[in-house]
């Protein structure tokens, strides 16, 4: 809401500077968009007057060499582009030496063969709005040429942009602004609705049937015979310039004077374009109404319609209908107006103005809520200066169909404010404060003998349903600035919980191992499983889908962490990174086989806890995993010798890392899973149960998805890792150990992991370690086999083994791999 | 006296002899250049077969008195060699250690970055800074889901279902519809809710986590961001406690000079409501006030609808988003430089 700072002086009496201003209304909670200071003007500017147009002829564009009488005895001769203006015509004249906004210096130049010796201005070339379609034509009569305009222009005006929170409808309107602003500068504030006198009328203006509760109240006023060409006074274009909008004809600007003034929208209806009883009614599907600005729209059930016996004339709160609009003068020049001012439901109107995507000014008052008492005022305030400026007549009757819903008073202790603000705040604060915003205040005694408040909300307060609605008037009228700053006392806290440290641990142990935490977005592109290769049924398929995505070809939630890594790898090589290690932590989005509805319990009270439950099983599963990928070198070229490229037992490497940081060994097996290659992708196990894959990707992936060779990757379900909070302690022997190597030629087929197994299972309690430290295939082995040479390393608890000890121990751990995998002890 | 004088010149235990024998073996061992040339000449002195231990041997073929002087003068001066060789030898392993060492001087700039050290984003580390600050207060972290029901997201919080509130949000809906009742959760305010319905009060904790909304991307916007929130729900908790809180709060974050200021504000699950300025002297562009987040009470329909009693509790609830204090903190001009990825941002703020 743009409001002129002299429109507001005139509620509130003299007010400080702009920024003083500006600063009263941020105390009380109306945030300040955007302070526009007073346009900056020197030198002559004046108003003059068009004597004669000459129109240019044989240029690209239409150029007016115009003579402009300026107050001097002879006129001016001005080169003007614009064509909205006529012989005597009011216009505005910088004359040369002035400089309008932005440093724009007017001088005496030749052009289009003419000396212009001045500028006729537009509006946007004043800095008084942004309306640059024509020059500025002033109404008639408005000031002799030659006078200075200035003053005129209102050019010591600075206009203030507020932001109206969605609470507070009336801040939509002078009316309500002035009234904050007396709040936040404790003066005395008129309300300029109870000046508007509404006599009593008798019958009806027009007939008016509401059949439908999303139409509260309906009144209608008539005026007759009012001349549409007659423009709107200057002091009143002014000040709609000032609100950034567009002075069109009086009747136009008259109702949307009257609903800046006092928020109340209105709509003007060419009386004799209108057929039978004006009905509110909820729309039929599939009905069509054109609107204002030459749509046609086809309206929902829920819509609101105003209609009359040739259908939808407007959709309600919204926006008028082309059919019924302001045509032009009838015969004698003159136009019958039906004003209307209606109270409609916020929530259709909000709904309504959704749905067809048509946020007018109206829709934006309703939608908050405008006061209910305002449409008998408005109406007669709008009627007024139709009247005052077009001619015409009011007609006798006024429809006045429903009534002002009236809202409830609120009952609350009266030292509440001062109790959920942590201050005592001087006697009577309470009461003077919901006074000055409009409530009605009683005071009572409670049962339990404690001082109460009844406050009634005015009637532009429905946002005053319960006591911490008016502890919230009090407080910020009183300023926060007065609160104390105090800490509450401390609970007894728990420190973070077991899962997450581990977070922390696997965000850490992943960092200091050379990965770089990104986070990348959710959104993915459902084609990136056609690149990773996964089957028509792969479950990673089945995604949760983003209604409204920004990018709509990423309008799905991935079910893994790896495009969005990948995506981030590409980018970074595309920006010259070679050796590339990503990591990421985060919720990954996976829907449910067979999804429960989901619920939308009522309000007020506690859903039930089944009712939570079912809310929570509708939702799809969110584990939180981890993810890295890998390209390039993983150990960078140097002094040294060469780099190592990454390759697949780095990405098994950060899954164990990752394992071992949450305090869980995870097992690496043998598995063929996309977007891995077949040959080198583990599957990292918890006992039998698998948690995640790593491994190098398939070359197919790594060509479709355009990344560097041998990109490696692992994923791994962070939430499936049991938790391990309290670990046994271990029973550390200070006896020496014996270590012995054997070497085992076993099928090349047989995973290291499980030979190793078979040692440890037949190693016997006296086995403390194995590790294994060679590979070997050749010749000496034999086609097909290899030889995988390992360190036991055997102790007692409570003595010094002996070697006979460790050798029988050596050859039982032997015994077991050769019966498992027939593996044999190399020669 | 001619054969007593030959007597003497053979005579191995005559002082002179011996003299003469230590003389030689000093000089031997002064003469050694390194150790090798000192063992190779410590036989000759003080080996088996040495003048000196030779003359030991002697010994057993004198009596008495004599065998005891002879002897003392025996073993004198095989101390003396031998204290020679050990001075020697001192000064030889003094001059090796020094010229090995300084032979085996390596340059140690010479870099050793195999595995470079990785890095985490700057938003982790500012939430577990956030979470550590709330912490030592005795606050507990809580999380939730990031798809979340619009009716955690907007209805248990007092948005009304057609409040211009709701579509302020700017909401990715999911599912089939706008309808289907699911969301990308618009703020961690749903967490507030989720807390309030499974545990009795004192409830006093921090949530951050991931948030989306539908903003394009540009230097200030992004979709999917982060936000930290804060509750506290206690009986007798104030806005004072509020302000206490926020002050505490930035005070950790932006240093001890730092202070809070409250500005009216409306939201719909707090009442009364505030936006929060935040005053710090490291501001980029100098000291000043910097809109950091909102907060209020909680508006007591949100303690209704999860089942705790208003007229017994009341609480505060605040919440920041975590790019924009990363911004104005670390004066981070561009919001894309957040989301993009790229190492060489994240590697800038270390682990």
């Amino acid at each position: 809401m743009r409001v002129q700072q002299s429109w507001l002086s005139e509620h509130v009496g003299e007010l400080p500077s702009a920024e003083e201003t500006a600063e009263a209304f941020v105390r009380v909670g109306l945030e300040i968009e955007e302070l526009h200071a007073a346009p900056e003007i020197t030198g002559p500017l004046v108003v003059g007057r068009v004597a004669e147009i000459e129109e240019l002829t044989g240029l690209k564009k239409p150029i007016r060499w115009c003579q402009v009488d300026v107050g001097e005895p002879e006129p001016r001769g001005i080169i003007c582009g614009a064509s909205n203006f006529a012989v005597d015509d009011l216009v505005v004249v910088a004359l040369p030496g002035a400089v309008l906004p932005g440093g724009f210096a007017i001088s005496a130049r030749k052009t289009y063969g003419h000396v212009s010796d001045g500028m006729i201005a537009s509006v946007r070339e004043l800095g008084i709005g942004n309306d640059h379609a024509g020059i500025l034509v002033l109404p008639p009569g408005t000031a002799a040429p030659g006078a200075e305009a200035r003053p005129l222009l209102g050019l010591d005006d600075a206009v203030i942009e507020l932001n109206v929170t969605p609470d507070r409808g009336y801040g939509f309107a002078v009316r309500g602004l002035a009234r904050e602003l007396a709040c936040s500068l404790d003066v005395d504030f008129p309300d300029p609705a109870a000046r508007v006198v509404v006599p009593a009328a008798e019958g009806d203006a027009w007939p008016v049937r509401l059949e439908d509760q999303g139409c509260l109240r309906f009144v209608a006023r008539r005026v007759n015979g009012v001349d549409p060409a007659a423009p709107a006074p200057w002091w009143m274009q002014r000040r709609l310039l000032g609100a950034g909008m567009r002075p069109i004809s009086l009747i136009v600007d008259v109702t949307n004077y009257v609903m800046l003034e006092l928020g109340q929208p209105l709509h003007a209806y060419d009386a004799a374009r209108l057929a039978g009883p004006i009905v509110v009614r909820k729309a039929a599907a599939g009905e069509k109404l054109v609107t204002l600005d030459d749509v046609e729209r086809t309206l929902d059930p829920d819509d609101l319609l105003i209609v009359d016996d040739s259908g939808p004339i407007g959709l309600a709160g919204v926006m008028g209908g082309a059919s019924t609009e302001i045509a032009g003068p009838g015969e004698d020049g003159r136009i019958d107006v039906l004003l209307e001012a209606a109270h409609f439901s916020p929530p259709v109107i909000a709904r309504s103005a959704r749905r067809h995507k048509l946020p007018s000014e109206a829709s934006k008052r309703f939608e908050r809520t405008v006061d209910p008492q305002l449409p008998p005022i408005a109406a007669e305030r709008a009627a007024a200066l139709l009247v005052e400026f077009g001619g015409g007549t009011i007609a006798d009757g006024r429809t006045d169909e429903g009534a002002a819903p009236v809202l409830p008073p609120v009952r609350m202790p009266l030292n509440l404010p001062d109790q959920i603000a942590g201050i005592a705040y001087p006697p009577g604060v309470t009461v003077r404060r919901l006074g000055q915003v409009g409530c009605r205040i009683e005071l009572a005694t409670g049962d339990d003998g404690r001082g109460g408040v009844i406050a009634t909300p005015p009637s532009w307060r429905p946002d005053l349903t319960q006591p911490a609605d008016l502890v919230e008037e009090v407080l910020r009228l009183e300023g926060y600035d007065v609160i104390p700053s105090v800490l509450p006392p401390a609970p007894g806290g728990r420190g973070l919980s077991a899962t997450q440290l581990r977070r922390r641990a696997v965000s850490r142990a992943l960092a200091e191992s050379g990965f770089v935490e990104v986070l990348p977005f959710p959104f993915v592109d459902p084609t990136v499983w056609d690149a990773f290769g996964l089957a028509a049924d792969d479950v990673r398929r089945t995604t949760v889908h983003v209604v409204n995505p920004l990018d709509a070809e990423r309008a799905e939630l991935s079910t893994t962490l790896l495009p969005g890594l990948l995506d981030t790898l590409v980018r970074n090589r595309s920006r010259g990174a070679a050796d590339i290690a990503l990591s990421t932590i985060g919720q990954v989005v996976l829907p449910h086989r067979n999804p429960v509805e989901m619920l939308d319990p009522a309000v007020g009270s506690r859903p039930s806890d089944a009712e939570i439950a079912q809310i929570d099983a509708a939702l799809p599963a969110q584990p939180v995993h981890v993810g890295a990928v890998l390209a390039g070198d993983r150990e960078a070229r140097g002094w040294w010798g060469p780099g190592r490229a990454a390759g697949w037992a780095d990405a098994v490497q950060a899954a164990v890392l990752v394992g071992q940081a949450s305090g869980v060994q995870l097992r690496a097996t043998a598995a063929d899973l996309a977007p891995w290659h077949p040959g080198r992708c583990a599957a990292l196990r918890v006992g039998d149960w698998i948690v995640g894959h790593a491994g190098e990707l398939h070359p197919k992936v790594v060509e479709a998805l355009g990344l560097p060779p041998r990109t490696c990757a692992m994923e791994i379900d962070l939430d499936a890792l049991p938790l391990d909070e309290s670990r046994p302690a271990p029973r550390v022997s200070p006896y020496p150990p014996i270590t012995v190597d054997v070497a085992l030629v076993a099928d090349a087929g047989v995973p290291a992991a499980q030979l190793a197994d078979a040692l440890a299972a037949g190693g016997g309690e006296l086995l403390e370690h194995v590790r294994l430290f060679d590979v070997f295939t050749g010749e000496q082995v034999g086609e097909g086999r290899r030889s995988l040479a390992f360190r036991l390393s055997f102790r007692a608890p409570d003595r010094t083994l002996t070697s006979e000890e460790a050798n029988a121990a050596r050859d039982a751990a032997v015994a077991v791999a050769a019966e498992r995998h027939s593996a044999a002890l190399r020669g | 006296m001619t054969e007593s004088t030959e007597l003497v010149d053979t005579n191995p235990l005559h002082p002179d002899a011996l003299a003469a024998a230590v003389a030689a073996a000093v000089a031997a061992f002064d003469a050694a250049g390194d150790l090798a040339a000192l063992a190779a000449v410590k036989p000759a002195h003080l080996g088996d077969r040495a003048p000196l231990l030779l003359a030991r041997r002697e010994l057993g073929s004198l009596l008495g008195h004599e065998r005891a002087d002879a002897g003392k003068r025996v073993n004198a001066a095989r101390q003396e060699a031998q204290e020679a060789f050990d001075a020697r030898r001192e000064v030889l392993v003094a001059e090796r250690d020094e010229r090995v060492l300084v032979e085996e001087t390596v340059d140690v700039t010479l870099p050793w970055d195999r595995v470079p050290r990785g890095a985490r984003h700057p938003v982790t580390q500012i939430a577990e800074h956030i979470a550590d600050v709330f912490v030592a207060m005795g606050w507990e972290v809580a999380d939730g889901p990031e798809v979340e029901s619009s009716w955690l997201n907007f209805d248990a919080l007092n948005f009304g279902k057609d409040h211009p509130a709701r579509t302020m949000q700017d909401t990715f809906y999911l599912g089939g519809n706008e309808t289907s009742g699911t969301v990308l959760r618009t703020h961690t305010s749903p967490v507030q809710a989720r807390t309030l319905l499974e545990r009795e009060p004192p409830v006093f904790i921090v949530c951050p986590g991931r948030t989306f909304r539908t903003d394009a991307l540009d230097a200030t916007h992004t979709p999917v961001f982060h936000q930290v929130e804060g509750l506290a729900v206690d009986k007798g908790i104030t806005m004072a406690h509020l302000k206490g809180t926020l002050d505490a709060f930035a005070r950790a974050m932006f240093g001890a000079e730092s202070r809070t200021r409250l500005r009216p504000s409306f939201f719909p699950f707090t009442e009364p409501s505030a936006e929060v300025d935040v005053w710090f002297p490291e501001k980029k562009g100098g000291a000043g006030w910097v809109e950091w987040g909102g907060c209020g009470m909680v508006n007591p329909n949100v303690l209704r609808n999860c089942g705790v009693d208003p007229e017994v509790y009341s609480g505060f609830a605040f919440g920041m988003g975590l790019e924009r204090t990363l911004m104005f903190r670390n004066g981070i001009p561009d919001m894309r430089d957040m989301v993009e990825g790229d190492v060489r941002f994240s590697r800038a703020f270390g682990i």
